[in-house]
């Protein structure tokens, strides 16, 4: 049996633990009955030209993992960002953790979406947002019918959240091989603000599929930073579709730093549905081995004045395979667009592949669009200037390629998560630095 | 302390030097002027070890050793530091950072530990203090976005951190006004002792003024046509290099 029939027979199991009665359902039965017809993306098609799921579809994957596994805090320390004080919501094999969760009502909801999906007081809010940023596509119908359980935000209006928000999604290796598809809601009503970090992290070498769908609703004049840190084992592969609605006068940037996992797709669209917004996508992806990161990235700018920067470094070594994929829509009404776009890669051997093609569809005539895509070595020059500083070719060169992934570190805005970044590029590129300054 | 002999050297199979044979002792500042396209910045590259430059002919011995075949930053370790004329930006690398790295890696060349923390701290804040550097300035990414003055001060911010035994100062008087000037030269004459030399190449005698020279060489074509000390530099400035290469010809 395939994996898709396996998906679309476990359905009927799936639909025994819901309720099916609800509004929701009904966007569950749709989402099926679309995966059935269009099925897994194939490499047949445009956006899936250079990133084939085939590998990773083999296995023999479980939905339903059978019990929570309580996990010591102590053993997966190290994958919070604990030096701060934040509010988190920690799932274990798809299942909400409250023993590593610290989540809150109080002023605004870091909570869960099964508790969102089942109770009436949450129900506007849902009938609101729920389904309504996510395009048609299979991944995402894949997920939108299996939805049960995520990381629900909202932020009320005018509040700014007094600390950051960790969702973070652990995968224990009890089942042989696990797939989950984690369903998060964030919504920033008017004038709020507020710091988000998501992680999916497994704890064995077991193979783990995630397929996770991310709605964000950015109203008027609010303010988002969604950190995705993605360092798994070479087992896991992560398909991680975010979509973010802005209003008018919001600012949304997502950063995304990929430094590991077997198949890592990053599916990120934002919708820019008011003047005077701004985009800001930024990703760092250093790889090697038999690795593969996808950056697929969409700005639809569909009203005037507005910006978009997206600044993608990369850097593949051994075999890696890398893609960016970056495309920017700019309407007919969406005049005095000023969008940017930027992808630069170093390949470090011969054997990495690496693929970019940026696309600008502009249909509007006053606008200020640049792109800019470099596949390439370091700059020699600059090589030259830090060997006369006594540092030698191979550490000049490790501090080059340090250089170039950290600079994308300016817009970071927690401090913690900068030094974490910091210390990892350096870890993963090998150069030795002091960090006490 | 440096022998240059006979040295030629070429780029994409042009010939810039053409047999210069220069010898600066410990104590000593030589200056080398000349007008634009005489290979004054060419014979700064070669003896940093700038691998776009061929040397077909001749050496350059530093302290007795033969040091053409030398890597740039083999030559760093054995104590000779350029002022680069252009110095380059590297964005998401912090000035401390690099200094760190780099005065580590010339230590540990030299078969010594790391510099301690706390001593690195102390000699970063009294050489910024020589060079007039806030201290916000360290944390900003190497050159980017830096003025042309701030380039130059931070070059020679690197030379006091370093303490070469001979520094080249590339054109280090371009793009400073003339405070900056007054505290560039200031930190470069502070660092001189009778165990360092310098050689400072630049295109006016402006420089020499604040930093004085004991000798004065003219690059025509490649060559050094004619050496003098500081009084010859005064005459170049009141008179320019024709008569020189007038003088040159009527030789020939």
């Amino acid at each position: 049996m395939t994996l898709k029939d396996k998906l679309i027979s476990s359905y009927l199991l799936f639909e025994e633990n819901v309720d099916m009665e609800s509004d929701i359902h009904k966007h569950r039965d749709e989402a099926i009955k679309f995966f059935e017809e269009t099925g897994f993306p194939t490499k047949k098609q445009e956006d899936w030209k250079y990133t084939s799921l085939k590998p990773i579809l083999k296995q023999d994957y479980n939905f339903f993992p059978k019990k929570e596994d309580a996990l010591d805090y102590k053993d997966v320390k190290k994958y919070f960002i604990h030096d701060i004080d934040t509010y988190t919501i920690v799932f274990v094999d798809g299942i909400f953790s409250s023993q590593l969760s610290n989540t809150t009502h109080e002023l605004i909801d870091a909570c869960l979406m099964s508790s969102a999906l089942n109770k009436d007081k949450y129900k506007p809010v849902i009938d609101k947002y729920f389904n309504k940023a996510v395009p048609e596509d299979s991944m995402v119908s894949l997920n939108t019918a299996f939805t049960r359980e995520g990381a629900y935000i909202r932020i009320p209006k005018n509040v700014a959240a007094e600390k950051p928000i960790q969702i973070l999604n652990f995968s224990t290796g009890n089942e042989e091989a696990l797939m989950v598809q984690p369903r998060n809601l964030i919504v920033l009503e008017e004038g709020s603000q507020v710091e988000i970090i998501e992680r999916h992290q497994s704890l064995t070498e077991n193979p783990v599929l995630t397929n996770v769908v991310s709605e964000v609703f950015v109203e008027k004049n609010a303010k988002l930073d969604y950190y995705k840190i993605q360092n798994d084992h070479t087992s896991a592969s992560l398909i991680d579709n975010t979509f973010v609605k802005q209003d008018r006068d919001s600012v949304a940037s997502v950063h995304t730093f990929s430094f590991g996992g077997k198949l890592t797709r990053n599916n990120l669209n934002f919708y820019q549905e008011g003047e005077n917004i701004n985009s800001i996508l930024k990703g760092v992806t250093i790889i090697e081995g038999k690795q593969h990161v996808d950056h697929n990235t969409l700005v639809h700018h569909q009203q005037p004045n507005c910006q978009s920067y997206q600044d993608y470094k990369s850097i593949f070594s051994e075999k890696s395979v890398g893609v960016f994929n970056g495309k920017v829509l700019v309407d007919k009404i969406a005049q005095k667009t000023d969008g940017f776009q930027s992808n630069n890669n170093i390949l470090i051997d011969d054997t990495a592949t690496c693929n970019s093609k940026p696309q600008l569809e502009i249909f509007a005539d006053d606008v200020k669009c640049s792109h800019g895509c470099t596949i390439g070595q370091l700059d020699k020059e600059a090589l030259y200037y830090l060997q006369t500083r006594g540092i030698p070719h191979k550490e000049a060169r490790a501090l080059l390629m340090f250089a170039f992934a950290n600079n994308v570190l300016s817009s970071v805005k927690i401090p913690e998560i900068k030094k974490r970044i910091t210390k990892q590029i350096a870890l993963k590129i090998g150069v030795e630095l002091g960090f006490d300054s | 302390m440096l022998k240059i002999k006979n040295l030629h050297a070429n780029v994409e199979g042009q010939e810039i030097l053409n047999g210069i044979d220069l010898e600066i002792n410990a104590g000593e500042v030589h200056a080398i002027m000349g007008p634009n396209g005489s290979g004054k910045s060419t014979l700064a590259s070669v003896i940093a070890g700038n691998e776009d430059f061929e040397v077909t002919e001749g050496d350059i011995i530093f302290e007795k050793s033969n040091i053409s075949e030398l890597s740039p930053d083999e030559r760093a370790h054995k104590g000779i530091f350029l002022s680069f004329q252009y110095p380059v930006e590297i964005p998401g690398v912090s000035v401390t950072n690099f200094v760190r790295t780099s005065i580590n890696q010339v230590r540990k060349a030299q078969g010594l530990e790391a510099m301690p923390a706390k001593d690195m701290l102390k000699k970063i804040k009294e050489k910024s203090e020589l060079l007039q550097i806030d201290r916000k300035f360290l944390s900003r990414s190497l050159n980017e976005g830096f003025s042309g003055g701030e380039k130059k001060r931070n070059e020679i911010f690197q030379m006091a951190m370093l303490e070469p035994k001979l520094a080249i100062l590339d054109e280090t008087d371009s793009g400073l006004d003339i405070d900056a000037l007054r505290i560039v030269s200031d930190g470069v004459n502070n660092l001189r002792t009778d165990k360092n030399a310098t050689l400072v190449i630049t295109h006016y005698q402006r420089l020499l003024d604040y930093i004085v020279p004991d000798f004065v060489h003219v690059l025509l074509d490649g060559k050094i046509v004619k050496s003098g000390d500081k009084e010859l530099a005064k005459v170049l400035e009141e008179r320019g290099y024709d008569w020189i290469k007038e003088e040159q010809t009527a030789r020939l």
